[in-house]
């Protein structure tokens, strides 16, 4: 066994060599489109997939993207086995306690249900929600009776089979859905949730902050982060 | 991949169907149908090392190796799998790291532990944060086997445990009235002996060990679970060249056709590996084949 862990780290080293410049690692979901997803040929696309790119381009750092389940996403970043959560995560108290945010890319944003009829009983009924997300805190306050997934994708099956009234989620991933499925429509009023959605770095990471921080301010100030936002259409703009 | 899949909305039918099925999305679902086999074909042979080992310190006359063994056994068979891989992963994955940080960065003043944060020395990072992808995900897939290697491992190491003290107690008397030593013993007459006790326990393992890699994904790994699950979702049209509906049933389907068959497949090699180690053996499979060919 310490063979293999040793010529692991041997392998690590002399690949490391190759590259002289550092390496920034781009965390990830892949399943939550139009924000991040993984397309036909299999790799990262997606509004976050244009926006990290160009956010690496201006800082001058060499990225790589990296897809981790949702549930390990924080843990990993902790961890350091990447650099930077960008997966649509909305900036709420709770996360800034234990990582940090730069400033929001997205402004704050509607959240909205998606339903099978327009008289579902969204304070009372079952609502449908990502683990872990704002959404689901949103529900579990709200008095009515939170079912979660592990992928958005389950929770749009769930209102689809039943067993779920309406499923809240950011209105920009429920419209498209919307518009394709005839039965599905959103319902109610839309529900404004967190401070926008910003890149999670670790707490002892300042400089990458500071450095991507300045990247997404030159993007706002210039109009090519409104530009992208509306060509993903993810978003209302700045 | 085919050079008429360059429009695929003109398209219908089983040209359509030949455009889908070869995007690069579906070649990595192949590919992960690889990833899965080959992280079988190590783990098993590496849990069963663990499992012998925790099973014979288990035994041990020596108490700390004793309580080592028995330690091992029933604290991992008691944590949930799912809490193991979520978070023995990273720790392990730390506890490399602090190993190299002590080692190649002697002079570093900061603390490793800052809040919530990992932090140690760039040259001990594992892999080194400016590698190639695929370094990280072969240390990932390394990471991924030891894991389920000793999982597994402390499984096996009480099946084993168990069955090396099925073997007739008998059968060791003898060995030590022939003057056998311990070690003796142990490596002529148990050992050669307390498989065929093993297999039944150790086959149930490996059908688990088949049906568990889905936890892979929570290691960073796409496994063939991940890919029917981000293939089979509704496609939208904005996002896809290929649009469909929810087809995750059909790909579970498959997946189903692919555990179905693999465990035949197991059951008829277990079944000729039985009949194997029954041979010459005091039990009544053992007693049945002897009169076969009497």
């Amino acid at each position: 066994m310490r063979k293999i862990i040793l010529s692991t780290a041997a392998l690590a080293i002399s690949a490391s060599m190759a590259m002289a410049q550092d390496v920034v690692r781009l965390g990830t979901e892949g399943a939550y489109p139009p924000w991040n997803f993984i397309n036909d040929s299999g790799e990262v696309d997606g509004f976050e997939r244009e926006l990290g790119d160009e956010l690496c381009k201006r800082a001058e750092l060499n990225c790589q993207w990296v897809t981790n389940d949702w549930d390990s996403i924080i843990p990993n970043l902790v961890s350091g086995n990447y650099d930077v959560i960008i997966a649509g995560m909305s900036i709420t108290d709770e996360r800034d306690e234990v990582i940090d945010f730069t400033q929001n890319y997205t402004p704050p944003d509607p959240s909205a249900y998606l339903a099978m009829s327009e008289d579902v009983d969204l304070e009372g009924g079952v609502i449908a929600a990502q683990a872990g997300t704002i959404q689901a805190g949103y529900v579990a306050e709200s008095g009515a009776t939170l079912v979660e997934f592990a992928t958005p994708e389950e929770t749009i099956a769930a209102v689809r089979n039943g067993e779920a009234d309406a499923v809240l989620a950011d209105k920009s991933f429920l419209t498209p859905v919307a518009d394709e499925d005839a039965d599905l429509m959103i319902v109610g009023p839309d529900v404004a949730l967190g401070g926008g959605v910003g890149l999670g770095v670790r707490e002892s990471d300042p400089e990458l902050k500071a450095t991507l921080d300045a990247a997404i301010q030159s993007m706002k100030d210039d109009g090519s982060l409104n530009a992208m936002i509306e060509k993903w259409d993810v978003a209302s703009t700045f | 991949m085919f050079s008429y899949c360059a429009d695929p909305d003109t398209l219908s039918g089983l040209t359509w169907l030949s455009c889908y099925l070869t995007t690069g999305k579906h070649m990595q679902f192949y590919l992960s149908f690889g990833t899965v086999l080959l992280l079988l074909a190590i783990t098993a042979p590496s849990a069963l090392l663990f499992g012998f080992f925790g099973a014979a310190s288990a035994r041990s006359r020596i108490w700390p190796v004793a309580w080592f063994g028995k330690g091992y056994i029933a604290i991992v068979r008691g944590v949930p799998d799912i809490a193991f891989f979520l978070f023995f992963v990273i720790a392990l994955d730390q506890g490399f790291e602090w190993v190299r940080h002590q080692v190649l960065c002697p002079d570093w003043d900061q603390p490793i532990r800052q809040g919530n944060d990992f932090i140690v020395c760039a040259q001990a990072k594992l892999p080194r944060g400016n590698t190639a992808q695929w370094v990280h995900e072969v240390y990932g897939f390394f990471l991924a086997v030891l894991t389920f290697s000793i999982v597994f491992g402390a499984f096996a190491a009480n099946v084993l445990f168990g069955a090396m003290r099925a073997v007739p107690h008998a059968q060791i008397e003898t060995a030590e009235a022939y003057g056998m030593s311990r070690r003796q013993t142990f490596w002529r007459i148990l050992v050669p002996q307390m498989w065929v006790y093993a297999l039944p326990g150790l086959s149930n393992l490996w059908m688990v060990l088949v049906k568990a890699t889905p936890l892979l994904f929570l290691l960073g790994i796409e496994d063939i679970v991940y890919w029917a699950r981000s293939l089979g979702g509704t496609a939208n049209p904005r996002f896809t060249e290929y649009p469909h509906g929810d087809w995750r049933m059909w790909y579970f389907l498959a997946l189903l056709i692919f555990y179905l068959g693999f465990t035949r497949i197991s059951e008829i090699y277990l079944e000729r590996l039985m009949l194997k180690l029954t041979r010459g053996q005091a039990t009544s499979g053992g007693e049945a084949q002897r009169k076969v060919t009497a």
